[in-house]
């Protein structure tokens, strides 16, 4: 087991224009479940093989524990890359399914044989050592298959997208059972998916990453409830953050015909406008004027429904920065599922409590305007 | 959603295959029953219009993606087999959703290890197999493309003048780049090796191999080969200025090995005393480009350089060492070549590829002349081999193999 240590780790492909990863810190703990996700092409695969040996580190360091890999070779580091395409042998027992791979590595028979019980009795398969793979559930397989790597007890265990392959029902299983799998071996983990879901329900932290660059490393938790910039609060969330380039008022922000209340030690190092973020749980109904929203479509969920409308209050970041212009802006709210407005209806929305459910975001850097 | 099929040359009698119908449910009538390697998907083959089509049942966005890396493959003249397309859109006649389908051409001739390895029992098959997966796997990284999923299952094998030659058949975990790095191209090999490995244990624990033949041992040998050859296509060679002759040597050593130099770095040290060769470009092919030129014959490297040893003997025996090289090819190809690999009765001739039953042809000859002690002419040792060997070959086209059982990974079942 072990500590991961990016340390302003960086990767430039040759004739690229810029570092595909630039300056990458980040401290990974003993037994510790990271996420690193980001949209596509933000360097997150690139960011694992660094780590893996497998892509070469042009600047910085790459610690595991407190040994410097930077320029071990892959199996000198003593991490394992997961693999999704692990071939079942027909012939073989689950057992041999599971340990063959160390025989290869000159582990002794009765070592393999204890790993893999050890192995089998995590992942709830003792009962079919004996058998085909043939007699085991797709379910079933999938975990032969974890268990392949769980047997070479590495270090660190790397994973790139494990799930892509499967289908959405065993996705979701076996999203879980990762979760639940590493938290029971205790080995520090990495794990890539562009899936903000599945980062935030597996992660113990997570790190989002944009055009190489780092951009919140945090828990799940912390990086919803206080993301440190508009990138990290459109993404992570689904549906996304309402975000709305507001003007700066005495006291607050104007959100349509209001002036929500916001705490003057935010609202003094915000400019003329701030960029405002309001998730769509946090955004209530109210018959005292606020956000203007025009229902397109109503999605039930039961309980709660979403909104999906449209608005003529302020600017989405990104469009021009035309104040008060009438182009329309995309809204999600989520209203009591027992009272449900009907579609093309025009209802207004203010944001829930006093300011504490803002985010504000200099409209300029992106930056989170702390108080 | 409709049913939608993108192919890169219109083939209409697709439209006619039960798409409807989850590929294990396909009638056996409209399936060829040709062996395969061991898969986590369905695949299947069907015969159409005269063509034999493999189909794996595969999530779209990856059928989608496996094709445009084989067709990019393909353009890069590396052996792959052929892509034909993608049908997505599928659904029951109830309206539930299908998974999408990758269609390739089924490769002629070809067959997977499983089948090679319980056929002939030879013990050096194993390792004729490794050594061809080796080249591939060479070839391969030279042009950039990292695998991830190198195993025998993930490969076709060809007969060439009793060695193999391979192609990939799963490109699904592949990734093309500029140039690989060193830790990508030992990963492939680390993959190889445990694959290997498994493949072999696998077929041992059905009896299908000899007990004395070492998986581990065998698997090692792909790590061997490979870096053999990888060392031999890429390094750096230094020697006086006075072993110019060495130049010659190391191009004539890598057209030995199959591949032709496009490009080869010569550089000397400032005082001029040393010089510096490294092959900048290497295609493999070297025989088999040769005779494509001189006979517009086809085949593989091995093959062809079996049969430019012949068409040289045959220079030689008819004392035409000055005359035009295009020439005698061409009337080698017409006196020596045609007839006899039309000697075979049609019916026979799709046991075995033209150059492979010519190679076959001359190794008899020679069995036939070292228990005779004395020559044959070759149309003889063709009828001798036809009439004696050739019926009793098992045919290659219709062995169905051990067991090629695919072990889906799925929520349903
Ligand atoms: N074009 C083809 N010609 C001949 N055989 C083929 C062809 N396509 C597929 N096969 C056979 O089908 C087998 C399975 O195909 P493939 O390896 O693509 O499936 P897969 O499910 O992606 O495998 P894996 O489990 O390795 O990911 C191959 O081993 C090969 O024997
Ligand atoms: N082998 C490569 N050669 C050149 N550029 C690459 C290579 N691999 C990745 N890149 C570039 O590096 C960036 C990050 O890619 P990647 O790590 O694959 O991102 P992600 O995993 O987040 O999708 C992209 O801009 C991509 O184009
Ligand atoms: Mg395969
Ligand atoms: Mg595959």
């Amino acid at each position: 087991m072990a500590t991961v240590t990016y340390d302003n780790a960086t990767r430039i492909y040759p004739g690229a224009d810029g570092p595909s990863v630039d300056k990458l810190n980040i401290d990974i703990q003993d037994g510790e479940f990271l996420v690193l996700v980001g949209p596509s092409g933000s360097g997150k695969s690139t960011a694992l093989r660094m780590l893996a040996g497998l892509e070469e580190v042009n600047e910085g360091r790459i610690l595991i524990g407190d040994r410097d890999v930077t320029n071990l070779s892959p199996k000198d580091r003593d991490v394992a890359m997961v693999f999704q395409n692990y071939a079942l042998y027909p012939h073989m027992s689950v057992a041999d399914n599971m340990g063959f791979a160390l025989k290869i590595a000159g582990v002794s028979k009765t070592e393999i044989r204890s790993r893999v019980e050890e192995a089998a009795k995590i992942l709830d398969l003792t009962q079919y050592l004996d058998r085909k793979p043939k007699a085991l559930s797709g379910g079933q397989r999938q975990r032969v298959a974890m268990g392949r790597a769980i047997v070479r007890s590495p270090q660190v265990f790397l994973m790139d997208e494990p799930l892509s392959n499967l289908d959405a029902k065993l996705r979701v299983q076996t999203r879980t059972q990762i979760a639940s799998l590493q938290r029971r071996l205790g080995v520090t983990t990495v794990y890539v998916t562009h899936d903000q879901v599945e980062a935030m329900t597996m992660g113990d932290r997570v790190a989002v990453l944009k055009d190489g660059i780092l951009q919140q490393l945090d828990t799940p938790r912390r990086m919803y409830d206080h993301p440190n910039n508009v990138f990290v609060a459109g993404f992570i969330g689904s549906p996304a953050m309402n975000l709305l380039e507001e003007p700066i008022r005495d006291g607050g922000v104007q959100l349509g015909s209001i002036v929500h209340p916001v705490e003057q030690s935010k609202l003094a190092k915000a400019e003329k406008t701030a960029i405002v973020g309001i998730r769509p749980e946090d955004l209530e109904p109210t018959t005292e004027g606020g956000i203007p929203v025009e229902v397109d479509v109503v999605e039930e969920l039961g309980a709660d429904a979403y909104i999906y409308g449209r608005t003529t209050v302020g600017n989405q970041p990104g469009d021009t920065q035309l104040a008060g212009s009438d182009d329309e802006k995309q809204i999600v709210a989520r209203v009591d599922g027992r009272n449900v407005p009907d579609k093309g209806q025009t209802i207004h929305f203010k944001p829930k409590g006093q300011g504490d459910h803002l985010h504000l975001f200099n409209p300029e850097s992106g930056e989170r305007i702390e108080s | 959603m409709a049913l939608d099929i993108t192919t890169a040359r219109p083939w209409p009698a697709l439209l006619d295959l039960p798409w409807r119908l989850p590929l294990e449910e396909w009638p056996e009538d409209r399936l060829a029953a040709l062996p395969r390697g061991i898969s986590r998907h369905v695949v299947r083959f069907v015969r159409l219009e005269g063509r034999v089509v493999a189909i794996k049942e595969i999530k779209d966005d990856i059928a989608r993606r496996e094709y445009a890396m084989l067709r990019m493959l393909r353009r890069l003249d590396q052996p792959a087999v052929e892509p034909i397309g993608v049908v997505s859109g599928r659904l029951t006649r109830d309206g539930e959703p299908l998974d999408a389908c990758l269609l390739t051409r089924h490769l002629q001739f070809s067959l997977p290890y499983r089948a090679m390895l319980s056929q002939s029992l030879r013990p050096e098959t194993a390792t004729r197999l490794i050594d061809a997966l080796a080249v591939l796997l060479v070839r391969l990284h030279l042009v950039g493309f990292w695998w991830g999923d190198v195993s025998l299952s993930n490969a076709l094998f060809k007969r060439s003048a009793g060695e193999f030659s391979a192609y990939l058949v799963d490109a699904e975990t592949g990734e093309l780049q500029d140039r690989l790095s060193n830790g990508q191209r030992e990963h492939d090999l680390d993959i190889a090796r445990v694959n290997i490995a498994g493949e072999l244990m696998d077929l041992q624990a059905g009896g299908y191999v000899d007990e004395d033949l070492d998986p581990i041992e065998v698997s090692d040998r792909i790590i061997q080969r490979y870096t053999v050859l990888w060392t031999e296509l890429t390094e750096v060679e230094r020697f006086d200025l006075g072993e110019r002759w060495r130049v010659d040597e190391r191009i004539r050593r890598l057209n030995a090995l199959g591949f032709d130099v496009g490009e080869l770095d010569i550089t000397t040290d400032f005082d001029g005393a040393t010089i510096q060769i490294q092959p900048k470009i290497v295609d493999a092919g070297h025989h088999s480009r040769r005779l494509l030129r001189l006979t517009g014959l086809d085949v593989e490297d091995n093959q062809a350089r079996r049969l430019l040893n012949d068409l040289d003997s045959y220079r030689a025996a008819h004392d035409r060492q000055n005359d035009d090289e295009e020439q005698v090819a061409h009337d080698w190809l017409m006196q020596v070549y045609e007839p006899v690999t039309r000697t075979a009765p049609p019916e026979m001739r799709r046991k075995i590829e033209p150059a492979e039953l010519f190679h076959e042809v001359l190794e008899h000859r020679w069995y036939m002349s070292e228990a005779a002690k004395r020559d044959f002419p070759i149309e003889e040792a063709a009828r001798d081999y036809i009439a004696k060997v050739l019926p009793s070959k098992p045919d290659d086209s219709a062995v169905v193999g051990v067991d090629t059982a695919e072990m889906p990974v799925r929520a349903r079942t």
